[in-house]
Protein backbone atom coordinates (compact mmCIF):
# COMPACT_ATOMS: atom_id res chain seq x y z
CA UNK A 1 0.00 0.00 0.00
CA UNK A 2 2.69 2.37 0.84
CA UNK A 3 6.01 2.90 -1.18
CA UNK A 4 8.75 5.97 -0.69
CA UNK A 5 8.09 8.79 -2.71
CA UNK A 6 11.07 10.66 -4.44
CA UNK A 7 10.61 14.27 -3.94
CA UNK A 8 12.80 15.31 -6.52
CA UNK A 9 10.17 13.97 -9.33
CA UNK A 10 7.34 16.90 -7.67
CA UNK A 11 6.86 19.61 -10.04
CA UNK A 12 7.05 21.77 -7.45
CA UNK A 13 10.56 21.08 -6.45
CA UNK A 14 13.94 22.37 -8.67
CA UNK A 15 16.92 20.86 -9.38
CA UNK A 16 19.60 21.39 -6.06
CA UNK A 17 23.07 20.90 -6.73
CA UNK A 18 25.67 20.98 -4.32
CA UNK A 19 28.69 23.55 -4.91
CA UNK A 20 32.02 22.53 -4.37
CA UNK A 21 34.18 24.95 -2.75
CA UNK A 22 36.01 26.64 -5.80
CA UNK A 23 32.84 26.54 -7.46
CA UNK A 24 30.81 28.43 -3.97
CA UNK A 25 34.21 30.99 -4.19
CA UNK A 26 33.45 31.62 -7.68
CA UNK A 27 29.94 32.55 -7.36
CA UNK A 28 30.67 34.34 -4.05
CA UNK A 29 33.31 36.38 -6.05
CA UNK A 30 31.25 37.23 -8.90
CA UNK A 31 28.19 38.62 -6.71
CA UNK A 32 31.17 40.54 -4.40
CA UNK A 33 29.57 39.05 -1.48
CA UNK A 34 29.91 36.79 1.47
CA UNK A 35 27.91 33.76 2.45
CA UNK A 36 25.70 35.51 5.15
CA UNK A 37 24.68 37.56 2.57
CA UNK A 38 23.34 35.01 0.58
CA UNK A 39 19.43 32.74 0.94
CA UNK A 40 19.84 30.10 3.34
CA UNK A 41 18.13 26.67 3.37
CA UNK A 42 18.07 24.40 6.26
CA UNK A 43 20.70 21.45 6.95
CA UNK A 44 17.36 19.70 7.56
CA UNK A 45 15.49 20.67 4.27
CA UNK A 46 13.83 17.30 2.33
CA UNK A 47 14.73 18.53 -1.37
CA UNK A 48 18.88 18.48 -0.17
CA UNK A 49 18.52 15.25 2.14
CA UNK A 50 20.77 13.04 -0.91
CA UNK A 51 23.36 15.55 -1.26
CA UNK A 52 24.61 14.89 1.97
CA UNK A 53 24.83 18.32 3.04
CA UNK A 54 27.42 20.55 5.78
CA UNK A 55 26.55 23.61 7.41
CA UNK A 56 27.97 26.45 4.92
CA UNK A 57 27.83 24.54 1.42
CA UNK A 58 26.33 26.49 -0.98
CA UNK A 59 23.37 24.77 -3.16
CA UNK A 60 22.72 25.98 -6.16
CA UNK A 61 19.33 25.75 -7.74
CA UNK A 62 18.02 25.84 -11.18
CA UNK A 63 14.15 26.43 -11.39
CA UNK A 64 11.98 27.28 -13.95
CA UNK A 65 10.93 30.95 -14.02
CA UNK A 66 7.48 32.85 -15.14
CA UNK A 67 9.94 35.53 -16.60
CA UNK A 68 12.49 33.61 -18.20
CA UNK A 69 13.12 29.84 -19.14
CA UNK A 70 15.42 29.01 -16.76
CA UNK A 71 16.98 31.04 -13.58
CA UNK A 72 19.91 29.99 -11.10
CA UNK A 73 19.41 30.73 -7.12
CA UNK A 74 21.76 30.12 -4.51
CA UNK A 75 21.30 28.79 -1.31
CA UNK A 76 23.60 28.78 1.57
CA UNK A 77 23.04 25.61 4.13
CA UNK A 78 22.39 26.67 7.92
CA UNK A 79 21.69 24.48 10.53
CA UNK A 80 18.38 23.74 11.59
CA UNK B 1 20.99 30.17 -37.61
CA UNK B 2 21.53 29.31 -33.96
CA UNK B 3 24.79 30.96 -33.65
CA UNK B 4 23.32 34.38 -34.14
CA UNK B 5 20.81 33.86 -31.20
CA UNK B 6 23.93 33.09 -29.15
CA UNK B 7 25.49 36.50 -28.63
CA UNK B 8 22.83 37.44 -27.07
CA UNK B 9 22.25 34.80 -24.78
CA UNK B 10 23.73 36.57 -22.16
CA UNK B 11 21.96 40.14 -22.86
CA UNK B 12 18.49 39.02 -23.03
CA UNK B 13 16.41 36.31 -20.80
CA UNK B 14 16.07 32.65 -22.78
CA UNK B 15 11.96 33.63 -23.00
CA UNK B 16 12.68 36.34 -24.96
CA UNK B 17 14.97 34.81 -27.90
CA UNK B 18 12.45 31.91 -27.51
CA UNK B 19 9.94 34.56 -28.69
CA UNK B 20 11.66 35.94 -31.18
CA UNK B 21 12.74 32.87 -32.46
CA UNK B 22 9.30 32.42 -33.23
CA UNK B 23 8.62 35.05 -34.97
CA UNK B 24 11.94 35.40 -36.98
CA UNK B 25 10.58 32.13 -38.00
CA UNK B 26 6.91 32.83 -38.98
CA UNK B 27 8.38 36.60 -41.02
CA UNK B 28 11.35 34.53 -42.57
CA UNK B 29 13.93 36.91 -41.10
CA UNK B 30 17.79 37.09 -42.65
CA UNK B 31 20.47 36.44 -40.26
CA UNK B 32 21.23 40.58 -40.40
CA UNK B 33 17.70 41.44 -39.73
CA UNK B 34 16.92 39.05 -36.93
CA UNK B 35 20.34 40.76 -35.67
CA UNK B 36 18.66 44.18 -35.80
CA UNK B 37 15.58 42.66 -34.55
CA UNK B 38 17.44 41.34 -31.36
CA UNK B 39 19.70 44.19 -30.58
CA UNK B 40 16.44 46.51 -31.07
CA UNK B 41 14.73 44.22 -27.98
CA UNK B 42 17.97 44.53 -25.82
CA UNK B 43 17.55 48.22 -26.16
CA UNK B 44 13.97 47.63 -25.09
CA UNK B 45 14.92 45.44 -22.57
CA UNK B 46 17.81 47.74 -20.70
CA UNK B 47 15.08 50.44 -20.87
CA UNK B 48 12.64 48.19 -19.12
CA UNK B 49 15.17 47.09 -16.30
CA UNK B 50 14.95 48.63 -12.89
CA UNK B 51 17.01 50.83 -11.60
CA UNK B 52 18.85 50.63 -8.66
CA UNK B 53 17.62 52.41 -5.96
CA UNK B 54 14.28 51.90 -7.19
CA UNK B 55 11.68 51.29 -4.17
CA UNK B 56 10.51 47.76 -5.52
CA UNK B 57 9.03 47.42 -2.19
CA UNK B 58 6.36 49.75 -1.98
CA UNK B 59 5.82 49.18 -5.56
CA UNK B 60 5.03 45.55 -4.50
CA UNK B 61 2.78 46.76 -1.99
CA UNK B 62 0.31 49.22 -4.14
CA UNK B 63 0.15 46.59 -6.55
CA UNK B 64 -1.08 44.31 -3.97
CA UNK B 65 -2.91 47.01 -1.90
CA UNK B 66 -5.17 48.70 -5.19
CA UNK B 67 -6.08 45.37 -6.79
CA UNK B 68 -7.05 43.73 -3.06
CA UNK B 69 -9.68 46.49 -3.06
CA UNK B 70 -11.49 44.96 -6.07
CA UNK B 71 -11.39 41.39 -4.13
CA UNK B 72 -13.89 39.67 -2.66
CA UNK B 73 -14.03 40.30 0.91
CA UNK B 74 -15.70 37.62 2.39
CA UNK B 75 -15.48 33.68 1.87
CA UNK B 76 -18.59 32.88 -0.41
CA UNK B 77 -20.88 30.31 0.98
CA UNK B 78 -21.87 27.79 -1.97
CA UNK B 79 -25.25 26.12 -0.55
CA UNK B 80 -25.86 22.63 -2.36
CA UNK B 81 -22.99 22.72 -4.60
CA UNK B 82 -21.58 19.60 -5.37
CA UNK B 83 -17.89 21.52 -4.36
CA UNK B 84 -15.31 21.38 -2.05
CA UNK B 85 -15.46 25.21 0.13
CA UNK B 86 -12.33 26.37 -0.21
CA UNK B 87 -11.29 30.20 0.55
CA UNK B 88 -10.69 32.72 -2.15
CA UNK B 89 -10.46 36.29 -2.86
CA UNK B 90 -8.38 38.45 0.06
CA UNK B 91 -9.31 35.80 3.41
CA UNK B 92 -7.18 33.78 1.30
CA UNK B 93 -4.14 36.25 0.06
CA UNK B 94 -3.93 37.23 3.59
CA UNK B 95 -4.06 34.02 5.39
CA UNK B 96 -1.16 33.45 2.68
CA UNK B 97 1.05 36.13 3.45
CA UNK B 98 0.49 36.03 6.90
CA UNK B 99 1.71 32.27 6.74
CA UNK B 100 -0.58 31.01 8.93
CA UNK B 101 0.26 27.78 10.25
CA UNK B 102 -2.95 25.79 9.25
CA UNK B 103 -5.08 27.28 6.21
CA UNK B 104 -9.29 27.91 7.16
CA UNK B 105 -9.84 25.33 4.40
CA UNK B 106 -7.00 23.08 3.71
CA UNK B 107 -7.13 21.27 0.57
CA UNK B 108 -5.56 19.48 -1.58
CA UNK B 109 -5.81 18.06 -5.58
CA UNK B 110 -5.18 14.65 -5.75
CA UNK B 111 -3.44 13.20 -9.32
CA UNK B 112 -3.78 9.56 -9.85
CA UNK B 113 -1.34 7.08 -11.90
CA UNK B 114 -3.04 6.39 -15.13
CA UNK B 115 -4.04 2.38 -14.70
CA UNK B 116 -6.57 4.22 -11.88
CA UNK B 117 -8.49 6.70 -13.97
CA UNK B 118 -9.74 4.15 -16.23
CA UNK B 119 -13.72 4.65 -15.15
CA UNK B 120 -15.08 6.26 -12.76
CA UNK B 121 -15.75 3.06 -10.89
CA UNK B 122 -11.98 2.86 -10.08
CA UNK B 123 -11.01 6.37 -9.32
CA UNK B 124 -14.10 6.18 -6.41
CA UNK B 125 -12.44 3.24 -5.25
CA UNK B 126 -8.92 5.12 -4.49
CA UNK B 127 -11.16 7.97 -3.73
CA UNK B 128 -12.78 5.88 -0.87
CA UNK B 129 -9.29 5.06 0.32
CA UNK B 130 -8.43 8.50 0.95
CA UNK B 131 -11.37 9.39 2.84
CA UNK B 132 -10.78 9.30 6.33
CA UNK B 133 -13.33 6.33 7.95
CA UNK B 134 -13.51 5.93 11.70
CA UNK B 135 -15.36 3.65 13.77
CA UNK B 136 -18.33 6.37 14.29
CA UNK B 137 -19.17 6.53 10.89
CA UNK B 138 -20.44 2.80 11.22
CA UNK B 139 -22.11 2.81 14.20
CA UNK B 140 -25.36 3.19 15.57
CA UNK B 141 -24.61 3.77 19.25
CA UNK B 142 -22.07 3.75 21.86
CA UNK B 143 -23.44 3.28 25.48
CA UNK B 144 -21.69 3.45 28.53
CA UNK B 145 -22.53 0.33 30.42
CA UNK B 146 -21.65 1.07 34.11
CA UNK B 147 -23.27 -1.98 35.83
CA UNK B 148 -20.74 -4.24 33.34
CA UNK B 149 -18.13 -1.93 33.90
CA UNK B 150 -18.11 -1.69 29.93
CA UNK B 151 -18.88 0.67 26.66
CA UNK B 152 -21.35 -1.39 24.14
CA UNK B 153 -21.05 -0.59 20.37
CA UNK B 154 -23.53 -1.33 18.20
CA UNK B 155 -22.46 -1.78 14.45
CA UNK B 156 -24.59 -0.07 12.01
CA UNK B 157 -24.64 -3.22 9.43
CA UNK B 158 -26.11 -1.63 6.37
CA UNK B 159 -23.72 1.59 6.60
CA UNK B 160 -20.88 -1.44 6.82
CA UNK B 161 -21.94 -3.32 3.34
CA UNK B 162 -22.42 0.22 1.99
CA UNK B 163 -18.75 1.26 2.50
CA UNK B 164 -17.49 -2.78 1.34
CA UNK B 165 -16.19 -3.42 5.27
CA UNK B 166 -16.68 -6.37 7.42
CA UNK B 167 -17.12 -7.02 10.87
CA UNK B 168 -14.57 -9.26 11.38
CA UNK B 169 -12.24 -6.64 9.80
CA UNK B 170 -13.50 -4.15 11.66
CA UNK B 171 -13.04 -5.99 15.13
CA UNK B 172 -9.61 -6.49 14.19
CA UNK B 173 -8.92 -3.11 13.88
CA UNK B 174 -10.62 -2.47 17.11
CA UNK B 175 -8.25 -4.63 19.19
CA UNK B 176 -4.99 -3.75 17.90
CA UNK B 177 -5.83 -0.04 18.31
CA UNK B 178 -7.29 -0.15 21.60
CA UNK B 179 -4.40 -1.75 23.32
CA UNK B 180 -5.52 -1.21 26.75
CA UNK B 181 -9.03 -2.87 26.35
CA UNK B 182 -10.61 -5.82 25.86
CA UNK B 183 -13.10 -6.84 23.03
CA UNK B 184 -16.33 -9.35 23.16
CA UNK B 185 -17.68 -9.98 20.06
CA UNK B 186 -21.77 -9.43 20.60
CA UNK B 187 -25.16 -10.17 18.65
CA UNK B 188 -25.29 -5.95 17.88
CA UNK B 189 -21.55 -5.15 17.56
CA UNK B 190 -19.11 -5.59 20.05
CA UNK B 191 -18.53 -4.81 23.87
CA UNK B 192 -15.14 -2.69 25.24
CA UNK B 193 -13.64 -3.34 28.76
CA UNK B 194 -11.23 -1.44 30.05
CA UNK B 195 -8.12 -3.74 31.27
CA UNK B 196 -7.16 -1.12 33.57
CA UNK B 197 -7.39 -2.29 37.86
CA UNK B 198 -9.43 0.24 38.69
CA UNK B 199 -12.32 1.05 36.45
CA UNK B 200 -14.50 4.63 37.05
CA UNK B 201 -16.47 6.70 35.08
CA UNK B 202 -13.91 9.11 33.11
CA UNK B 203 -11.85 5.88 32.13
CA UNK B 204 -14.87 4.36 30.81
CA UNK B 205 -15.76 7.92 28.87
CA UNK B 206 -12.03 7.76 27.81
CA UNK B 207 -12.70 4.98 25.92
CA UNK B 208 -15.73 5.16 24.40
CA UNK B 209 -14.28 8.65 23.15
CA UNK B 210 -10.70 6.63 21.37
CA UNK B 211 -13.03 4.01 20.12
CA UNK B 212 -15.01 6.62 18.39
CA UNK B 213 -12.00 8.13 16.57
CA UNK B 214 -10.40 4.93 15.57
CA UNK B 215 -9.09 5.20 12.15
CA UNK B 216 -10.40 2.39 10.12
CA UNK B 217 -9.42 3.21 6.78
CA UNK B 218 -8.27 6.30 4.84
CA UNK B 219 -5.82 8.79 5.42
CA UNK B 220 -5.80 11.02 8.47
CA UNK B 221 -6.86 14.61 8.23
CA UNK B 222 -8.81 14.07 4.61
CA UNK B 223 -12.44 14.73 5.72
CA UNK B 224 -14.05 14.76 2.39
CA UNK B 225 -13.23 13.72 -1.21
CA UNK B 226 -14.60 15.10 -5.14
CA UNK B 227 -13.36 13.07 -8.00
CA UNK B 228 -13.48 15.75 -10.99
CA UNK B 229 -12.11 16.24 -14.32
CA UNK B 230 -9.62 19.11 -14.26
CA UNK B 231 -7.77 19.76 -18.17
CA UNK B 232 -8.49 16.06 -19.08
CA UNK B 233 -7.28 14.51 -16.31
CA UNK B 234 -8.76 13.16 -13.07
CA UNK B 235 -8.38 14.94 -10.05
CA UNK B 236 -9.64 14.14 -6.53
CA UNK B 237 -10.24 17.31 -4.97
CA UNK B 238 -9.43 16.91 -0.79
CA UNK B 239 -11.31 18.75 1.60
CA UNK B 240 -8.08 18.50 4.66
CA UNK B 241 -4.49 18.01 3.73
CA UNK B 242 -2.31 15.51 4.20
CA UNK B 243 0.51 15.65 1.77
CA UNK B 244 2.95 13.39 3.22
CA UNK B 245 1.08 10.27 3.63
CA UNK B 246 -0.91 10.54 -0.02
CA UNK B 247 2.58 11.05 -1.58
CA UNK B 248 2.96 7.19 -0.30
CA UNK B 249 0.29 6.31 -1.39
CA UNK B 250 0.55 3.73 -4.18
CA UNK B 251 -2.02 5.03 -6.69
CA UNK B 252 -0.97 8.21 -6.29
CA UNK B 253 1.05 10.07 -8.99
CA UNK B 254 2.82 12.03 -6.64
CA UNK B 255 4.33 14.47 -9.45
CA UNK B 256 1.42 16.87 -9.61
CA UNK B 257 -0.44 16.23 -6.33
CA UNK B 258 -0.09 19.63 -3.85
CA UNK B 259 -1.69 20.94 -0.70
CA UNK B 260 -2.82 24.42 -0.19
CA UNK B 261 -1.04 24.23 3.24
CA UNK B 262 2.07 26.12 2.48
CA UNK B 263 4.20 24.73 5.97
CA UNK B 264 2.82 21.36 5.18
CA UNK B 265 4.85 21.77 1.27
CA UNK B 266 7.75 22.94 2.87
CA UNK B 267 8.25 20.36 5.34
CA UNK B 268 8.01 17.41 3.17
CA UNK B 269 9.14 18.90 -0.46
CA UNK B 270 11.81 21.84 0.68
CA UNK B 271 11.70 25.41 1.12
CA UNK B 272 12.31 26.22 -2.94
CA UNK B 273 8.59 24.19 -3.24
CA UNK B 274 7.49 25.97 -0.50
CA UNK B 275 8.11 29.15 -2.80
CA UNK B 276 6.41 27.69 -5.64
CA UNK B 277 3.56 26.99 -3.95
CA UNK B 278 3.61 30.55 -2.36
CA UNK B 279 3.27 31.62 -6.29
CA UNK B 280 0.64 29.47 -7.01
CA UNK B 281 -1.86 29.97 -4.71
CA UNK B 282 -1.04 33.52 -4.87
CA UNK B 283 -1.65 33.28 -8.56
CA UNK B 284 -4.08 31.35 -8.72
CA UNK B 285 -6.42 33.97 -6.65
CA UNK B 286 -5.22 36.37 -8.22
CA UNK B 287 -6.29 34.87 -11.23
CA UNK B 288 -9.64 33.57 -9.64
CA UNK B 289 -10.75 37.02 -9.08
CA UNK B 290 -9.95 38.20 -12.16
CA UNK B 291 -7.05 40.33 -11.54
CA UNK B 292 -4.06 41.20 -12.89
CA UNK B 293 -0.74 41.82 -10.78
CA UNK B 294 2.71 41.52 -12.42
CA UNK B 295 4.46 37.92 -11.60
CA UNK B 296 7.46 39.58 -10.67
CA UNK B 297 5.83 40.87 -7.46
CA UNK B 298 4.51 37.58 -6.44
CA UNK B 299 7.56 36.48 -6.69
CA UNK B 300 9.03 38.62 -4.71
CA UNK B 301 7.14 38.22 -1.99
CA UNK B 302 7.66 34.47 -2.33
CA UNK B 303 11.05 35.12 -2.06
CA UNK B 304 11.36 37.32 0.48
CA UNK B 305 9.20 34.61 2.77
CA UNK B 306 11.35 32.01 1.91
CA UNK B 307 14.79 33.61 2.80
CA UNK B 308 15.79 32.33 5.44
CA UNK B 309 15.12 28.54 4.94
CA UNK B 310 11.64 28.43 6.47
CA UNK B 311 8.40 30.37 6.11
CA UNK B 312 8.06 33.34 7.44
CA UNK B 313 4.91 35.86 7.02
CA UNK B 314 4.33 39.26 6.42
CA UNK B 315 3.64 40.25 10.27
CA UNK B 316 4.82 40.75 13.29
CA UNK B 317 6.10 37.22 13.94
CA UNK B 318 7.82 37.01 10.86
CA UNK B 319 9.40 39.69 8.25
CA UNK B 320 8.02 43.07 10.06
CA UNK B 321 8.96 41.84 13.77
CA UNK B 322 12.25 41.43 12.39
CA UNK B 323 13.50 44.76 11.75
CA UNK B 324 16.87 46.50 13.40
CA UNK B 325 14.42 49.88 14.18
CA UNK B 326 12.57 49.94 17.55
CA UNK B 327 10.27 52.31 16.14
CA UNK B 328 9.67 50.73 12.56
CA UNK B 329 8.77 47.82 14.67
CA UNK B 330 6.67 49.82 17.06
CA UNK B 331 4.87 51.62 13.89
CA UNK B 332 3.34 47.88 12.30
CA UNK B 333 1.94 46.09 15.29
CA UNK B 334 1.23 46.33 19.42
CA UNK B 335 3.22 49.25 19.73
CA UNK B 336 3.75 49.59 23.11
CA UNK B 337 5.29 45.99 24.01
CA UNK B 338 7.92 47.43 21.55
CA UNK B 339 8.75 50.62 23.29
CA UNK B 340 8.56 49.29 26.38
CA UNK B 341 10.57 46.09 25.64
CA UNK B 342 13.34 48.32 23.93
CA UNK B 343 13.52 50.67 27.20
CA UNK B 344 14.04 48.07 29.41
CA UNK B 345 16.64 46.71 27.32
CA UNK B 346 17.91 50.12 26.17
CA UNK B 347 17.86 49.66 22.49
CA UNK B 348 19.77 51.85 20.11
CA UNK B 349 17.75 52.93 16.89
CA UNK B 350 20.22 54.04 13.71
CA UNK B 351 17.58 55.87 12.00
CA UNK B 352 18.73 54.07 8.97
CA UNK B 353 15.47 52.78 7.52
CA UNK B 354 12.22 54.62 6.11
CA UNK B 355 9.63 54.88 9.14
CA UNK B 356 11.55 56.17 11.76
CA UNK B 357 12.78 58.78 9.67
CA UNK B 358 9.45 59.79 8.52
CA UNK B 359 8.60 59.68 12.46
CA UNK B 360 11.24 61.90 13.25
CA UNK B 361 10.89 63.73 10.36
CA UNK B 362 13.96 63.71 8.63
CA UNK B 363 14.77 63.11 4.93
CA UNK B 364 13.99 59.19 4.31
CA UNK B 365 16.83 56.78 2.87
CA UNK B 366 14.81 55.15 -0.14
CA UNK B 367 15.14 52.19 -2.83
CA UNK B 368 16.77 48.68 -2.89
CA UNK B 369 20.00 47.91 -4.64
CA UNK B 370 21.78 51.53 -3.56
CA UNK B 371 25.62 51.19 -2.97
CA UNK B 372 26.16 53.24 0.45
CA UNK B 373 29.37 55.34 -0.96
CA UNK B 374 29.25 56.10 -4.46
CA UNK B 375 32.88 57.03 -5.51
CA UNK B 376 34.67 57.17 -9.28
CA UNK B 377 38.07 55.26 -9.48
CA UNK B 378 40.11 56.08 -12.14
CA UNK B 379 41.03 52.27 -13.44
CA UNK B 380 37.56 52.07 -13.54
CA UNK B 381 36.77 54.57 -15.88
CA UNK B 382 39.34 53.61 -18.37
CA UNK B 383 37.80 50.11 -18.81
CA UNK B 384 34.18 51.20 -19.54
CA UNK B 385 35.38 52.74 -22.85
Amino acid sequence: MTKEFDIKKHSLVPTHTKLTEEEAKKVLDEFNITKDEIPKILLSDAAIKDLTPEYGDVIKISRPSPTNTKTTFYRVVVNG
Amino acid sequence: MSDVYKKFEEKLPGRVIEELKVEAKASKLTDAETTKALNDAVKEYEALLISPGESIGIVTAESFGEAGTQMTLDVFHLAGVAEIQVTRGLPRLIELFDARKIPSTPSMSVYLKSEHTKNEKSIRKVASFLKEMRLEEVSEEFTLNIMNESVEVDLDNKRIKDFGFKKEEILETIKKDLKNASVKETKKGFTLKPESEEINLSILYKLKESAKSTLLRGVPKIIQVLPTKKDGKYVILCAGSNLKKVLEMEQVEGKFTVSNNIFEVASTLGIEAARQAIMNEAVSVIENQGLDIDIRHVMFLADMMTQTGIVRGITRGGISGEKESVLARASFETPINHLITASLTGEKDNLKSVIENVMVNQPIPLGTGLPGLISKIGEKKEKKK
